[in-house]
């Protein structure tokens, strides 16, 4: 299976530090288990993975994005316009008198996906189309997005609309509370929402896609090297703006999540530099899918933790155990995973001729 | 496909009245081609004759102003190179267009992947790269990633692309610039293997002999139009190189005895390692004097790339020292061996000797632009005084402007210029100042802060460059005090004395550095090393790639380097180049010198077997015999 997820030597090695990672994280839950209980250690784990589902999704975006040549800076605005448009979609099927079918849970809740994940692909394709077509500096391009994300939902945010809910679990915790081991895990793979479970399905799928697809072989080599790509009779361009579209959606994804899932109401700047955390993880996992969705559980592992910290009344000003996350985040995965090379030709723009 | 009904013989492709423009140069003037099945034919042509453009332009890659490409009979016109690799046409560029990181497999199969379902068939892939470079006789891994490669093996992988696409028409361009002897013959075997099965092949290079041995016809090309055709068996490299050039080219060096002085370069023990940290360099040891050429012979690959790079500050020595002009610059910086007056002509010119995105006049200068006349002062460390006089002129300029302001303040011409601007009286102006910034006014302000601003720097440039008059020199503290400001017009105007002299075809010298052909990238390089007049010249295949007109240009300048007294370190694969320039050659055999001999009392044949391994006793031994 490992094999199946992989392409070269390199990507090897990530996969297996995320999978070492994974493995170190689930021994100290379960010592930990023993030592406070297994409610909190099922709480932070819960925690962890709430934290990690906008962040995995910000990465993937970039990695789709950065993987094809393009830096993509403009995640952070691609999330919050789309957890915006999301959540006003949610209120205006809400209100009454809108058609009962409307109203039911699957179809205002999909409408309201839909339109956020919509949102964020076409903030994409414009950062494509600053990018490539007018040959914006890809930054400065992105920094238009976020601030244009910014100042837009600023601006039309409605304070106190209400909605009829957010995403229910999408199934429950089939165990019963005096069946041990059972009832706790049964805590952690159930009683979540379906973007949650999405995340999962598509970082796999992303994986598979980059390394073992056409699809994939093309993005790749487009970000390493256009012009090689373009002698060979790929469609450089196109390729790019399909996939700045996919990677507008999966941050669009991590955006409605938010609002959608999490929380259940916007807020200004609600995203809260969740995109440009992204990006860094996406480094640290080496512009891999496995890789970033590990970094990503690490950093919401850390900010769950941070959490807890607070409940203790331990004598440290509490910005400092604000910082943690951050911290251990750089260390751990600046430590131990080494120097990562970004694709070749990122952030310069391909010119045919 | 449809070109099988095709007999050898047959008119493959046609080109006709070929046009292009490039913002300055006329590329391609009105070209008139045709190629046969099973033919290989060598274009020939100076740097910037037009060969790539043109052949650009069949692959598709570029759009002709005007003209026709024909394949078989048929008009075709391709708007990307996918259409011409449908059609059948293979093209191995002259900058390779490989994905370093990636397998040679996924680099044949890119763009025409086989699969399986939605997915990648890595198998079936691997397969095919192993059936062609069986059938072809081309040998490499399918499964080594390409940065791992040696060129030779990579210029293999690119006409395996090509081959898989089944490609019937194959253009080759300058595919032996950076093969060594061995991989010349082997791929001349391949071609003529393919000529033989019906691929029809265009063989574009600088190296005449082997247009005379490889091509069945030739057309040769200048200044964008066909000046000539001819074939080997009619024709000589001397008549191929007056009919390139267009007047006749000495072949062959003309250079007075040596007379070397001090020992410029002292290199003693030297080791190093390479890339993948095998000994690359081991215990080498020699000196160059000034005014003198020492040659190192070589196979590729046996060290030499490495020896140049420590030499240059490139590479880290792991062992023995590096002393130029009597001081150890042993693993210092590149910019110190630069600043010790040694000129480096690099081997790989588009890593190491140039700026894609810089201009001309800019790479020109990439060694001194630190250095006057290009950089001018203020310098670091008068930084602060010309600050403070920019304060001062400022201040004065300002104070002189605030009284004429004052002196109007009372004036009827000041309430009329209020009156323009809409304010009503002075009272009301002064009120709407003091609730917040004026618009009017906050212009104003910016427009003359920029206006005295650029005077004072004016102002205080022409005192500095009145002082440096009148003291005689630069107004410097010390070596390493140097100018902050690039002085523009210096730069302009040594980029084009140096575009003269060294006949570099260009448009002008702010033409970006990386839309030169391949050729005229490498003049400028060495133009600008030898430019500086070095007391040691570092050439490592300085004519890689470069017409013969070119060659002939640098060798003379190589000798005059000497005779003018600098050191010359010549690095070369060709051994016709280390023959014909050096004095001295020493033969560089797996990291190590296995023989240091005078260039008057050995062999080619010799250096040959001492190029393969053998042993010095036996080579020269016998030669004594
Ligand atoms: N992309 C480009 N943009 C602008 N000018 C170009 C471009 N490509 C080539 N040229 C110009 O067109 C002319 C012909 O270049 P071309 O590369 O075809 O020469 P060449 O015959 O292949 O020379 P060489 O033997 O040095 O490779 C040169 O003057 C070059 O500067
Ligand atoms: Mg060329």
């Amino acid at each position: 299976m490992l094999s199946i997820l992989t392409g070269t030597a390199a990507n090897r090695r990530t996969a297996i530090a995320s999978g070492v990672g994974l493995a170190v994280i689930l021994v100290v839950a379960f010592l930990a288990a023993g030592a406070v209980g297994p409610a909190i250690v099922v709480a932070v784990i819960n925690a962890s993975i709430r934290n990690m589902v906008p962040i995995a999704f910000g990465a993937l975006s970039g990695i789709f994005s950065e993987r094809s040549g393009i830096v993509n800076i403009g995640i952070e605005g691609m999330m919050l316009m789309a957890a915006y448009v999301g959540f006003m979609i949610n209120v205006a099927l809400s209100v009454p008198g809108v058609s009962p079918i409307l109203q039911t849970e699957p179809v205002r809740l999909g409408l309201s996906i839909l339109g956020g994940v919509l949102a964020g692909g076409i903030l994409g394709l414009f950062h494509a189309l600053l990018s490539i077509r007018y040959r914006v500096d890809q930054i400065i391009s992105g920094t238009v997005i976020n601030m244009l994300a910014l100042g837009l939902t600023g601006y039309f945010y409605l304070p106190g609309a209400t909605t009829l809910g957010r995403l229910p679990p999408v199934v429950v915790n089939p165990f019963s509370a005096d069946s041990g081991i059972l009832f706790w895990l049964g805590e952690i793979l159930f009683k979540k929402g379906i973007i949650t479970y999405l995340m999962f399905a598509l970082v796999i799928a992303s994986t598979i896609g980059l390394f073992r697809t056409v699809w994939g072989l093309r993005t790749r080599a487009v970000g390493e090297h256009p012009r090689a790509a373009d002698t060979l009779g790929i469609n450089v361009h196109r390729l790019q703006y399909r996939n700045l579209f996919f990677s507008g959606c999966l941050a669009g994804l991590g955006g409605v999540f938010l609002t959608l899932e999490a929380v259940g109401t916007f807020e200004r700047g609600m995203t809260n530099g969740r995109g440009f955390i992204a990006l860094a993880v996406m480094i640290f996992g080496k512009w891999h899918p496995l890789g970033a969705a590990a970094g990503a559980l690490l950093f919401g592992f850390a900010t769950a933790l941070q959490g807890q910290l607070q409940f203790f009344n331990i004598n440290v000003p509490h910005q400092f155990v604000g910082m943690l996350p951050y911290l251990l985040t750089v260390i751990v995965l600046a430590g131990f995973v080494g120097r990562a090379r970004p694709p070749a030709h990122v952030g310069k723009p391909y010119e045919i001729e | 496909m449809a070109g099988n009904n095709m007999r050898n013989g047959d008119v493959v492709l046609e080109i006709r009245g070929i046009t292009k423009h490039f913002p300055g140069v006329l590329a391609n003037d009105n070209v008139n081609l045709t190629l046969k099945k099973g033919e290989i034919l060598a274009l020939l042509g100076e740097n910037g004759a037009g060969k790539s453009t043109l052949m650009n332009i069949v692959y598709g890659l570029y759009r002709a102003d005007s003209g026709q490409v024909l394949l078989r009979n048929q008009e075709a016109h391709f708007a990307s190179p996918r259409e011409a690799i449908h059609s059948g046409i293979g093209m191995v560029h002259q900058h390779f267009q490989l994905i370093p990181v990636m397998s040679v497999a996924e680099n044949v199969v890119l763009g025409e992947e086989v699969t399986s379902g939605a997915f990648l068939d890595r198998k079936e892939a691997v397969r095919h790269v192993r059936e062609l470079s069986e059938q072809y006789k081309l040998r490499v891994d399918p499964d080594a990633i390409i940065e791992e490669l040696p060129v030779g093996t990579q210029q293999r992988v690119e006409i395996i692309k090509a081959l898989y696409r089944h490609a019937e028409i194959l253009i080759l361009d300058e595919p032996t610039a950076v093969l060594t002897p061995q991989e010349v013959d082997e791929l001349f075997k391949i071609m003529r293997d393919l000529a033989d099965r019906g691929v029809s092949i265009i063989f574009i290079t600088h190296k005449l002999k082997e247009v005379l041995t490889i091509a069945h016809r030739i057309v040769v090309m200048r200044d964008g139009q066909v000046v000539g055709e001819a074939t080997p068996a009619e024709s000589t490299p001397e008549s191929l190189a007056a009919m390139m050039v267009g007047r006749e080219v000495l072949l062959r060096v003309q250079r007075g005895p040596a007379h070397p002085q001090d020992t410029v370069l002292d290199v003693i023990g030297l080791s190093a390692l390479d890339d993948r940290h095998h000994h690359a360099v081991r215990d080498v040891s020699f000196s160059v004097r000034s005014g003198e050429v020492l040659g190192v012979a070589g196979v590729q690959g046996n060290g030499q790339t490495e020896l140049v790079e420590v030499l240059t500050g490139l590479r880290h020595a792991t062992a023995g020292r590096v002393i130029i002009h009597g001081e150890d610059l042993t693993n210092t910086s590149p910019r110190s061996v630069t600043s010790s007056g040694t000129g480096h002509v690099p081997e790989d010119r588009r890593r190491f000797g140039m700026v894609d995105n810089y201009t001309v006049a800019e790479n020109l200068v990439l060694n001194s632009y630190y250095d006057l006349p290009f950089s001018v002062p203020p310098t670091a460390r008068t930084l602060p005084v010309v600050m403070a006089g920019y304060i001062g002129i400022f201040l004065a300029f300002f104070a002189v402007l605030a009284s004429i302001w004052g002196a109007l303040w009372s004036s009827a011409l000041w309430s009329l210029t209020l009156g323009l601007f809409g304010i009503q009286d002075v009272e009301s102006a002064s009120r709407e100042a003091m609730n917040g910034p004026n618009m009017v006014e906050l212009i104003v302000m910016l427009v003359m802060v920029l206006v005295i601003g650029y005077l004072a720097h004016r102002f205080t440039m022409w005192v500095l460059r009145r002082l440096q008059k009148a003291a005689g020199k630069p107004l410097r503290f010390g070596k390493k005090d140097r100018g902050l400001v690039l002085d523009h017009r210096q730069i302009d105007q040594h980029a084009v004395g140096l575009v003269e002299q060294f006949d570099i075809r260009t448009p002008d010298v702010d033409t970006h550095a990386g839309s030169l052909s391949g050729g005229n990238q490498q003049k400028m390089v060495v133009a600008r090393e030898f430019g500086r007049k070095p007391r040691l010249l570092v050439a490592a295949q300085p004519t890689r790639g470069i017409d013969v007109g070119s060659i002939e240009f640098i060798h003379q300048q190589i000798i005059a380097q000497r005779d003018a007294g600098a050191a010359v370190l010549l690095v070369s694969a060709e051994l016709d180049e280390i023959v014909a320039l050096s004095d001295r050659i020493v033969v560089m055999y797996k990291g190590e010198i296995v023989a240091t001999v005078d260039a008057d009392k050995v062999t080619r044949e010799q250096l040959g077997l001492l190029m393969a391994g053998a042993s010095a006793e036996d080579v020269l031994g016998v030669r004594a015999a």
